[in-house]
């Protein structure tokens, strides 16, 4: 029990939390933005993993960090494009097409490092963002090393899901993105052009993806390897649900599995040998689908989502 | 007539083979409601959406204030001030009403909505028309009508001076529709311009000025309500004298479903009440009470799709405890479900396989499915039955509902049923389909089919049935015979109001 407190009462938990929460809230921002709009994006596991990769070849290359985060950014909107293409000009499954578009974008990342990074025995690196210590704040006792000394990108991250959620909420642009995921026939009855909505949505989202992959590589780590997005991308998925679809939510959904996790972490170097550590890696897991459980059952599905737009057709 | 106001100059319109729109003109004049009259199917549907802009029309054109509209661009048409009501809303359930009235109608780039302005712009329309609506409730969370006010808010929010409603009546009830025309007429008063599409005669002849009718993609007749009648307009719109049929006297065979004390509840609240009725081979027994009073229920629990909590089912004089679905097909119970698109069809499949569902085992060779004879089948329906618009293997979906429901009709007629189960079987149909549907009822009692018609439709009830019993709050009146019914008795018979005793289940 002692334990679990000393875990709570340490600033670098914590810090931690922050850190590993800033891709979550970065993906599940993108991918609550295509579902507004009433696209399901199961592309980004495979868009976050495209972005892990390519901002981290652009840096290597010998482009700044926040080139490579540019970098990440377009390639995700480019796979966004491909997605949108399918899903609303073509109005194929969404599903099978995201399911695709990961399927695609994980091997072609590995495809595309392996083609221009030589195989070696320890991986190449970059050098990361560094934490900078926000003034003043970052001197207070506790919260100070627990919240005030992150990398750019967190800062960044938690901002950009308030500016989310007012946009979605409190100007024109997000009133016809909601319209649009709620009933897209409704949108255009109104002057909206759905099918612009739906590929601005999901270009920008998938945005948001790539950019949340390419923290892993440009800030958390500073080596890119194929299987680092770990399923965060599914997780993204279940915090949108999470969120009821809301920004606000999604950051504090995301602080929460992150939290989850960052206690498993350093629960497993306490009591390794006791238990196998792999009951620890459930942990987050269990925990999100008994959150999901509780809170999912007074989420308010966008009722367009995953429905084609067809125009004409009822 | 005033200055017209919008202009509709010979308007055609081509889907396929199908002309639907020919030579089309119309006028409207300021502070007038225009009647369109047609039967489902007639044209009246594609010529709204060309004049809102959803259909380019093959030739013609739209002069609103004689100015032409640009074709094909329903923003054009929002801009010229044409409001646009539809049958089905359009509306974001999830989203306030202000939301809804407001989507769309701010430049898309603004940092922040007007959402002050526009809600005080809202309760000011709201108050100048009496269209009473909270702008910050959910539209999810209201009513029928009052979804119908936020859609025709939405309309004079973007400063609509004609006003387009589509079939408004088709999912209210006659309290709310009566409301809708008073709002109607007071907005005509106040100047605005007012076209309703319908194929109803009692509402066009209670609310239009003047009635177009359409037929068949041609516009018939136009006619001023003060100098027509309805029996000329229904005759104008089918294209030939229509008189639904009325019953015959006959004699009833003997009792084949009896029904002894059954009550129903689901999710915890009691549906049916001790309810007791017997149903004769030959004979119609009319269910007739308002929508919501334990009719789906009754229908759920004769098809097999719910189970009684007490009480006892005769079948043919034996007691059968509880009814599976399996039961009913086995034992002949033909059903017509009340919501024909939800239970009746499945609308993504072939006509040939929404015919042959519920008897697969017939239609099967060596365990698979035997087509051609399920579609030679569904032929058959579609020839005795006179489904228009489809072929066995067209997806039932693009029915319209009057052929629709006589694919279902015909689907359960067809193999002579011993009881048929007619749940609202004429909601929402045109005046053609509606003679064409009482026709067949007729005939299945004549061919000693025990029909159980459970209807809201006073006119229906009273042509058809044989005895009458109402429905209330999930309760069962004692019959009367249809010769002792009138509208007044029946009227208080569905407000709760009757005898206890039994007046003639002895007698027959």
């Amino acid at each position: 029990m002692n334990a679990v407190i000393d875990i709570f009462a340490s600033a670098g938990l914590w810090a931690a939390v922050l850190r590993i929460a800033t891709p979550l809230i970065l993906g599940t921002l993108g991918a609550l933005l295509c579902e507004r709009s009433g696209v399901l994006n199961l592309g980004i596991e495979g868009i976050m993993t495209f972005g892990a990769m390519i901002g981290w070849l652009t840096v290597y290359n010998g482009a700044d960090l926040w080139t490579g985060i540019l970098v990440a950014g377009l390639s995700g909107g480019i796979f966004g494009l491909l997605h949108a293409g399918l899903t609303v000009t073509l109005g194929l499954s969404q599903h099978v097409s995201g399911l695709g578009v990961t399927l695609f974008a994980s091997s072609f990342s590995y495809y595309v490092f392996r083609l221009l990074v030589p195989v070696a025995g320890t991986p190449p690196t970059i050098e990361p963002f560094q934490p900078i210590d926000v003034p003043v704040l970052s001197s207070l006792p506790f919260l100070g090393p627990a919240l005030f000394t992150q990398t750019p990108p967190t800062y960044a991250a938690i901002l950009l899901a308030l500016a989310l959620g007012y946009v979605l909420f409190r100007t024109p642009l997000g009133l016809a993105i909601r319209m649009t995921g709620e009933n897209p026939h409704a949108a255009e009855a109104q002057g909206i052009n759905p099918m612009a909505v739906r590929y601005g949505s999901v270009v920008v989202g998938s945005a948001l993806m790539g950019i949340g992959g390419a923290f892993l590589t440009l800030s958390a780590f500073n080596s890119f390897f194929p299987t680092m997005v770990q399923g965060r991308g599914w997780i993204c998925i279940a915090l949108v649900v999470f969120a009821s679809w809301r920004p606000g939510r999604a950051l504090v959904g995301a602080l929460l599995f992150a939290l989850f996790d960052g206690f498993q972490l350093r629960l497993q170097t306490r009591l390794s040998g006791v238990v196998p550590y792999q009951i620890f890696l459930m942990i987050p897991y269990l925990l999100s689908i008994a959150a999901l459980a509780l809170m999912a059952r007074r989420a308010r599905v966008p009722q367009a989502l995953m429905q084609p737009y067809r125009r004409g057709e009822r | 007539m005033s200055e017209a106001i919008l202009d509709i100059c010979s308007v055609s319109k081509r889907f396929g083979d199908n002309l639907a729109n020919d030579d089309i003109s119309l006028s409207l004049g300021k502070g007038e409601i225009v009647a369109l009259l047609g039967e489902n199917g007639a044209g009246k549907t594609t010529l709204m959406s060309i004049l809102f802009g959803h259909y380019v029309p093959d030739s013609g054109k739209v002069l609103v204030e004689g100015r032409e509209l640009p074709p094909g661009k329903p923003r054009a048409a929002i801009r010229a001030g044409i409001g646009m009501v539809h049958q089905h809303f359009s509306l974001a359930p999830n989203l306030t009403v202000l939301e809804n009235v407001m989507a769309g109608t701010e430049r898309l780039w603004h940092f922040r909505s007007g959402t002050g302005a526009a809600r005080r712009k809202l309760r000011g329309i709201c108050q100048r028309f009496g269209l009473t609506v909270e702008p910050d409730a959910r539209v999810g969370d209201l009513s029928v009508g009052e979804q119908q006010r936020v859609e025709i808010l939405k309309a004079l929010y973007n400063d609509a001076h004609i006003l387009v409603l589509d079939e408004p009546t088709a999912v209210l009830t006659n309290l709310e529709a009566e409301r809708l025309f008073s709002t109607l007429k007071d907005m005509a008063r106040e100047g605005l311009s007012l076209i309703f599409i319908s194929h109803k005669l009692d509402e066009v002849m209670a609310a239009a000025d003047r009635t177009v009718v359409l037929r068949g993609g041609r516009k018939v007749a136009e006619r001023l309500a003060r100098e027509t009648n309805k029996a000329e307009l229904a005759e104008l719109m089918v294209g030939r004298k229509v008189a639904r049929p009325v019953r015959e006297p006959s004699t009833p065979g003997e009792v084949v479903l009896d029904v002894a004390d059954v009550s129903v509840s689901i999710d915890g609240v009691e549906r049916l009440k001790s309810i007791d009725f017997s149903l004769r081979a030959g004979e119609i027994l009319g269910i007739i009470g308002v929508s919501g009073n334990g009719q789906t229920t009754l229908a759920h629990l004769l098809s097999g799709t719910v189970r009684r909590d007490k009480g006892e089912l005769l079948l043919f004089g034996e007691p059968i405890g509880d009814l599976t679905v399996d039961d009913a097909v086995r034992a002949g119970i033909g059903r017509i479900p009340e919501d024909r698109n939800k239970e009746g069809a499945i609308g993504e499949m072939a006509i040939w396989e929404n015919a042959v569902l519920e008897r697969l085992p017939r239609f099967s060779r060596y365990g698979l499915v035997d087509r051609p004879s399920g579609q030679a089948f569904a032929g058959q329906i579609i020839e005795a039955f006179d489904v228009r618009g489809g072929r066995p293997t067209t997806r039932t979906r693009l029915l319209s509902g009057g052929n629709m429901q006589k694919l279902i009709l015909g689907r359960n007629l067809i193999d002579r049923p011993r009881i048929l189960l007619a749940g609202q079987p004429t909601r929402g149909l045109d005046e053609g389909a509606v003679a064409a549907v009482h026709e067949r009822l007729l005939e299945a009692r004549r061919a000693g089919t025990a029909v159980l018609l459970i209807s809201e439709d006073l006119e229906e009830v009273m042509a058809l049935a044989d005895r009458i019993q109402a429905i209330v709050n999930g309760r069962l009146s004692p019959p009367i015979a249809a010769e002792g019914a009138s509208a007044t008795k029946l009227g208080l018979m569905m407000a709760g109001e009757w005898n206890e005793e039994h007046e003639v289940s002895h007698a027959i």
